[in-house]
């Protein structure tokens, strides 16, 4: 989890415990008025139903129908509210929590005809026929969590004047879930019932399903061959899930192993500091938006926009010097390349982990990439959905660039035969910086992203070495191609795994595997062929 | 062996090293031992401990220098060989303690009563017997170098593609004891240790023996590894070095002789991480850190790769910077110092400190043996024709 985010849960639960501790009083207006059921007053009793039927709370239904037919029961002493069942077990009005028994000194509230009329009203219209579509919506699906058969006349007249399509349907199926429970409903209205929740589909109807008790022996039937088709389509919503998963964390990958790709697949260049660019990129982030919040709060939303190009030019920078002062002594010897970076690599955490201390620092998400939005029965979350935006667009603009400019044209040249691009005019080192240079600065970009859903630590970069490594081997070096198809075919296949081998057992069985593919194809998916393997 | 190879691998600095070895590996336990403590020239047992860690160390790098000085294979997974050597010497350990543990089950260790283990898993089956040990310590890590070096040179996974394999390996193999339900004491590793062969770990006679035993495996290491190299098959590894294809296409079966000496590399780094687990007293997971195997690569490259002498001088002088620093006020710096010499090293000493030393006295010879002669024409000696 996200430093910030454990940081906001802190907060927030320090913050339920002051309410719950310091100030009773300023509980929600629903436990207000459920409370004052308990004062055993008319009027009183007349502002609880209109506040509870319109809160919105699931509790609401069951409350309201238990007052209607005197189930409602008060304690003036301690001010607590019960909803006895028609089973006759009862629970806490304000928390729906099961309690054992109701006190001896609680007693029902009581109605006089205006209440009644009131009642009647707050089921029938207050929540299902609100003029809010948000309200009447909530009523429907509270009416299908309590299925109670008291609130079916209310479903069936609200149904007839629905006009909105979700809200119709949840009323279809609230109108389903208490037909299902009803002992005297009809065996067609049951299958009916039974039909409908099936192509609800979801974990709740599975729940009603399998919890339906006894019926018909046709009613069984249908509900055994309902819950066996939600359970498959609830399965094949789990491998939605999990494809998804895999390409947020193919995404993830990608980014991090498309810099590398470009200098080790490129330029034959094994730079184990890669991942401390990953980790400068990231840390431009967090000194940006500590700059945005102390002088400029506003553009708080604009903070990545920002801290992208100066990653890039960031690491970029960082990268040039490198090539330049180290990496230039070393081309043709791939193995000091690869100490030298790595002694380099401790270098970096050590120089970051001096200026900004060796813990996690904070760096916030800006508000368009907070919060989720579900999709079918799948959450997702916009931070994820970004990522994999952003990578796709940094791959393509990548590409692109390889293909369509002087520069990508002189790295090209230079990739497939040095001495030939040398005669031809190209300055080869000058080319050499430069790719250095964007396979770094790329790094740092993939920082930014990192940022937002990783903790920005010292050891940031350290997690994604090996990966990107493994990435860039599977997919083949020197094909940006198989660095995009290596990246999600390890995403997806590590969260596929994960289920099945747990997390840690999974990421072994990848590792193992790649080692075992390299056997078969020691170049990699995509190998380059000809002269240039043996460069 | 027979004697004449013997002295024909044993080279002046060869010579010096081994005599320096036996001297500490005599010399240290009995001053420890037999002089009163406190006195000038008694070393602690703290000490006697430390520098047996650094023989252990030494006698990692000399495996890693046979394989990349000699062969050219760069592995940054030996961490993972030496750690399961320690291994298998740690379970050896854990399970003499007996019913001395904190839970007293006379078959289980600690953490096993601790995770609720109803019997003792199949992998721990032998490791009462010392002989058992000391077998696995030599086939575990062998076993894993042949499997891995069969299917990788086999299929010509060369230069840095092994690197980087070799690395995954060593992180699969973390991340897999890290896991309690492996079976291998998960996080904690394996601690505690009371007896080895009926003698208390912690005493300082046992201290000394295994430091005088680690000074005899670190000249057997280097006898093995002379003999290796200096024999034909170490001509043919210099060659494979060099010139891989070329080798092949003289006929020679590369990937046989890449997987021999790769598997006798592993085993000697697993007798390394076995004389290290009693000396420090705990194995955990973290020895197979992919950051600890590239560390042992740097201490070889300082001293100077294709050497063997100048693996082992540089895994003690790396080490004891590595003590001297950590522990004093420059601590924050040591990363700092430790990457540098990373760089500086490859960029500027490329031959290491021996190898430096010894192309300086070559050339500083060549340099007499000339001026000398020059002296000689001059005189009017008739120079003696050099035989092509």
């Amino acid at each position: 989890m996200p430093a910030h985010l454990s940081a906001r849960l802190c907060s927030l639960a320090l913050s339920f415990f002051l309410i719950a501790f310091a100030l009773p009083a300023l509980a929600g207006p629903f436990e207000d008025a459920v409370a004052k059921f308990a004062n055993d007053d008319y009027s009183d009793t007349d502002e609880a139903i209109g506040v509870v039927a319109s809160s919105g709370n699931p509790l609401a239904f069951p409350i309201i129908s238990a007052l209607q037919d005197g189930r409602l029961m008060a304690d003036p002493d301690s001010k607590k509210v019960y909803v006895t069942g028609t089973d006759g077990k009862s629970i806490d009005a304000v928390t729906g929590q099961p309690v054992a028994t109701v006190p001896d000194s609680a007693s029902a509230v009581r109605l006089n005809n205006r209440l009644r009329r009131s009642v009647d009203a707050a089921i029938g219209s207050l929540t299902l026929q609100s003029p809010d579509v948000g309200t009447r919506l909530q009523a429907a699906q509270s009416v299908f969590k309590s299925h109670e058969e008291t609130a079916l006349e209310a479903v069936d007249g609200a149904l007839a004047k629905e006009t909105n399509k979700s809200v119709k349907a949840a009323l279809g199926d609230a109108r389903a879930a208490i037909l299902l429970f009803k002992p005297d409903a009809t065996e067609v209205e049951k299958l009916e019932a039974v039909a409908t929740l099936k192509a609800r589909g979801d974990q709740e109807a599975l729940a009603l399903l399998t919890g339906m008790g006894d019926q018909p022996a046709s009613v069984t039937k249908a509900a055994a061959s309902a819950i066996g088709s939600i359970q498959n389509s609830l399965a094949i919503w789990s491998m939605v899930q999990n494809a998804w998963y895999g390409l947020s964390l193919g995404s993830v990958l990608l980014l991090a192993a498309i810099g590398l790709a470009i200098t080790f697949g490129v330029m034959g260049v094994i730079n184990m500091a890669h991942g401390e660019m990953v980790m400068i990129g990231a840390y431009t982030t967090f000194v940006v938006q500590e700059v945005i919040r102390t002088r400029y709060p506003g553009l708080f939303d604009y903070s990545l926009l920002i801290a992208v190009p100066l990653a890039f030019v960031v690491a970029g920078a960082i990268g040039v010097l490198i090539e330049r002062s180290i990496i230039r002594f070393l081309y043709g010897r791939p193995l000091e390349t690869l100490l030298a970076t790595w002694g380099l690599s401790l270098v970096l955490q050590q120089a970051v982990r001096t200026m900004f201390g060796p813990t996690n620092r904070e760096v916030g998400n800006p508000s368009w990439m907070s919060g989720a939005f579900e999709l079918g029965q799948i959450t997702i979350t916009y931070n994820r959905l970004w990522i994999l935006v952003f990578t796709l667009a940094v791959f393509a603009i990548l590409l692109a660039m390889l293909r369509y400019t002087a520069l990508g044209l002189e790295m090209r040249a230079v990739t497939q035969n040095r001495r030939m691009a040398a005669s031809m005019g190209i300055a080869t080192s000058r080319v050499d910086a430069l790719t250095f240079g964007l396979g770094s600065g790329i790094a740092g970009i993939a920082g930014v992203a990192l940022s937002q859903i990783d903790n920005v630590s010292p050891n940031l970069g350290q997690s994604y070495i090996i990966d990107s490594f493994m990435v860039v081997v599977f997919g083949g070096v020197g094909n940006l191609w198989g660095t995009l198809v290596g990246a999600f075919t390890l995403g997806i296949a590590n969260k596929f795994l994960e289920p099945v081998a747990g997390a840690v057992l999974g990421k072994i069985a990848i590792l193992v595997l790649i080692i075992l593919f390299i056997q078969k194809r020691p170049r990699g998916l995509f190998a380059l062929k000809g002269r240039a393997v043996e460069a | 062996m027979t004697p004449h190879m013997l002295t024909r691998s044993l080279d002046r600095s060869a010579t010096i090293f081994l005599a320096v070895v036996a001297a500490c590996g005599i010399l240290i336990p009995l001053s420890n031992l037999l002089l009163p403590a406190g006195s000038f020239l008694q070393v602690p047992t703290y000490l006697v401990a430390l520098w047996g860690k650094y023989v252990c160390y030494a006698i990692l790098a000399l495996s890693i220098d046979l394989i990349w000085g000699y062969c050219g294979i760069l592995s940054l997974g030996h961490g993972a060989f030496f750690a399961l050597g320690g291994y298998a010497m740690g379970m050896y350990l854990m399970r003499q303690i007996g019913t001395r543990g904190v839970y007293g089950n006379p078959v289980l260790p600690d953490f096993m009563v601790f995770l609720n283990y109803s019997k003792l898993p199949w992998t721990w089956y032998g490791f009462d017997m010392f002989w058992f040990a000391a077998l696995m310590v030599l086939v575990v890590p062998g076993l894993l170098a042949f499997c891995f070096g069969w299917l990788a040179f086999r299929s010509r996974v060369t230069g840095v593609y092994l690197s980087i394999i070799t690395q995954a390996m060593t992180y699969a193999l973390l991340l897999a004891f890290f896991r309690n339900d492996f079976g291998f004491g998960g996080n904690n590793g394996l601690t505690d240790f009371k007896d080895i062969l009926g003698f208390n770990v912690q005493a300082e006679g046992t201290r000394a023996a295994l430091f005088a035993l680690s000074c005899l495996a670190l000249i057997a290491g280097f006898l093995i590894c002379r003999a290796i190299v200096s024999s034909k098959l170490g001509k043919v590894l210099i060659a494979v070095r060099d010139a891989e294809s070329r080798t092949r296409f003289l006929g020679y079966r590369v990937e046989s002789y890449k997987l021999f000496v790769f598997t006798v590399s592993a085993c000697m780094a697993g007798v390394a991480g076995a004389l290290y687990v009693p000396q420090v007293g705990i194995i955990n997971p973290s020895e197979f850190a992919p950051g600890n195997s590239i560390e042992a690569v740097i201490w070889v490259a300082v001293g100077g790769r294709g050497t063997l002498v100048g693996a082992a001088l540089g895994a003690v002088v790396v080490n004891y910077a590595k003590t001297f620093f950590t522990s004093g006020v420059l601590a924050p710096y040591w990363l700092f110092m430790l990457g540098a010499l990373f760089i500086l090293v490859t960029l500027l000493l490329p031959k290491g400190i021996v190898g430096t030393f010894n192309a300086w006295w070559d050339s500083s010879k060549e340099k007499r043996a000339a001026t000398m002669a020059s002296a000689a024409a001059e005189d009017g000696v008739a120079e003696p024709k050099m035989a092509e």
